[in-house]
């Protein structure tokens, strides 16, 4: 869980710098071009498939441990009373984590697949066509605002979840020191506010500012 | 001095196969000085001036070092306190009061009867590897063996660990990494553990898995509710144990 969480977080860091190019005001010609980058380059399309690997083992083993630990106490207690200490997003992984796979299939299906399979828009940048990344990102996020307010609520539930996963992974491997925890759950913190929130403002931005 | 009446619903299960339930008992007169301990005294005391069947509970030192008494009180493991349930006083609770109280649960905590569990899991992990094997003689001069201050520390820190359970008791997983992770890192830190360090982390971990408690999370619930206050410090230690001793021991 530990080290493809971290896998996964690094992912999203280079997702989300990328997409920031959403932002030049270029009518979208740089984010065309990092997306033909990214669909065609060589080396991209295998990590692709490591990828893809890592979100598999990671929701694998998530299922396995949850299994596992619900097998852990077959009758519950009456009355279970959460220690304040204990904040709700460690408890509740599972559901945010379910949640943020749902959004993520979704995602696939408003992006991924259209771009790879079918979508024929096509833009001329100095003389060469490229597929229209951009006026998709635009038509899905402004036509269709459920699909906004969607993707702003499933940010909140990454955050929750990067909240716990980020500083447990480090707990996990086993890496623990007074220098170092500190800094730990604060870049975790971080993380999980500044992360989410950068993919939030892009629904956002296409909704009311483009 | 206060008195109060209160509403216990208690875990009931004549024996380990019976099917449980919890059933509920009026106690009133109960002194606010008592510990928890007393109050269930009290209670026995009434049920069986009516022939009935006291309820089972484990206690034995009633001075909060023997880890024996246990018992889930309103959902927490020792009740509202932290601290052991023998360390509980009635002035934690108000007249008029219900009050839930369960066993531990967890799949190798077996009930044996009412609030009595087995723990011979934790007896049986300490036995895959929970020591330093010592050959006989006279003992060697302290000074021998210099131990910073701040291991001693931390290693004593570890060991004050009862085995009382609040911390599976706690866990949502009914994990006992806490435990386990305090009983490695005690030896792991000094000399005296070295000779058996990667064997005790294999061993140990195995015999956790063995008996079917859950895995960590990493909630930090056992370390919020340990009557000992155990880091969650112990569990890194040991994952990090676990992991070296893994890649690196002569078991293949």
């Amino acid at each position: 869980m530990s080290l493809t969480g971290l896998f996964l977080v690094s992912f999203l860091l280079v997702h989300l710098s990328g997409n920031f190019l959403l932002y030049r005001s270029d009518n979208g010609d740089a984010f065309n071009l990092y997306s033909h980058f990214m669909s065609t380059n060589g080396v991209i399309r295998v990590l692709e498939i490591g990828l893809l690997a890592g979100f598999l083992i990671h929701i694998f083993t998530a299922y396995i441990l949850t299994q596992r630990n619900k097998a852990a106490r077959p009758i519950q207690y009456a009355v279970s009373a959460s220690n304040a200490k204990v904040t709700w997003f460690s408890r509740n992984m599972g559901l945010s984590g379910s949640i943020v796979l749902v959004f993520l299939i979704i995602h696939l299906i408003n992006f991924y697949f259209p771009f790879h399979y079918g979508y024929d828009t096509y833009v001329d940048i100095e003389g060469t066509s490229y597929k229209d990344m951009y006026t998709l990102v635009a038509t899905v996020f402004k036509n269709e605002w459920w699909y906004s307010i969607l993707y702003i609520l499933a940010m909140v539930l990454l955050s929750f979840h990067l909240q716990h996963g980020f500083a447990s992974a480090f707990q996990t491997l086993g890496l623990e020191h007074k220098k170092y925890t500190p800094i730990i759950k604060g870049l975790g913190t971080l993380i999980s506010v500044l992360v989410p929130l950068g993919f939030a403002t892009m629904p956002v931005y296409f909704l009311f500012f483009n | 001095m206060n008195t109060m009446n209160l509403t216990l619903k208690i875990w009931r299960q004549p024996n380990a196969k019976a099917k449980g339930e919890m059933k509920s008992y009026k106690i009133s007169g109960i002194n606010d000085h008592m510990s928890f301990l007393e109050m269930l005294d009290v209670l026995n005391e009434d049920l069986q001036k009516k022939n009935e069947d006291p309820v089972v509970f484990d206690h034995d030192c009633r001075e909060g070092i023997c880890g024996s008494c246990s018992l889930v009180i309103n959902g927490r493991p020792h009740g509202p306190q932290q601290t052991t349930t023998c360390q509980l006083h009635m002035r934690s609770f108000k007249d008029g009061d219900t009050i839930y109280i369960e066993p531990w649960r967890a799949k190798a905590f077996p009930v044996i009867k009412d609030l009595m569990v087995d723990r011979s899991a934790f007896d049986r992990i300490q036995h895959s590897g929970g020591y330093v094997s010592v050959n006989t003689g006279s003992a060697q001069d302290a000074n021998n063996l210099p131990i910073g201050k701040e291991i001693a520390d931390e290693a004593f820190n570890s060991a004050t660990c009862i085995g009382c359970g609040a911390c599976v008791a706690a866990c949502k997983n009914a994990s006992a990494m806490l435990f386990v992770s305090a009983k490695i890192s005690q030896l792991a830190m000094l000399p005296q553990g070295q000779a058996e360090r990667k064997k005790r982390a294999e061993s140990m971990v195995a015999q956790m898995d063995a008996e079917g408690f859950g895995a960590c999370t990493n909630t930090g619930a056992c370390s919020a509710e340990c009557p000992k206050e155990i880091s969650m410090a112990n569990i890194a230690m040991m994952n990090r144990e676990y992991l070296g001793a893994k890649l690196t021991s002569e078991a293949v």
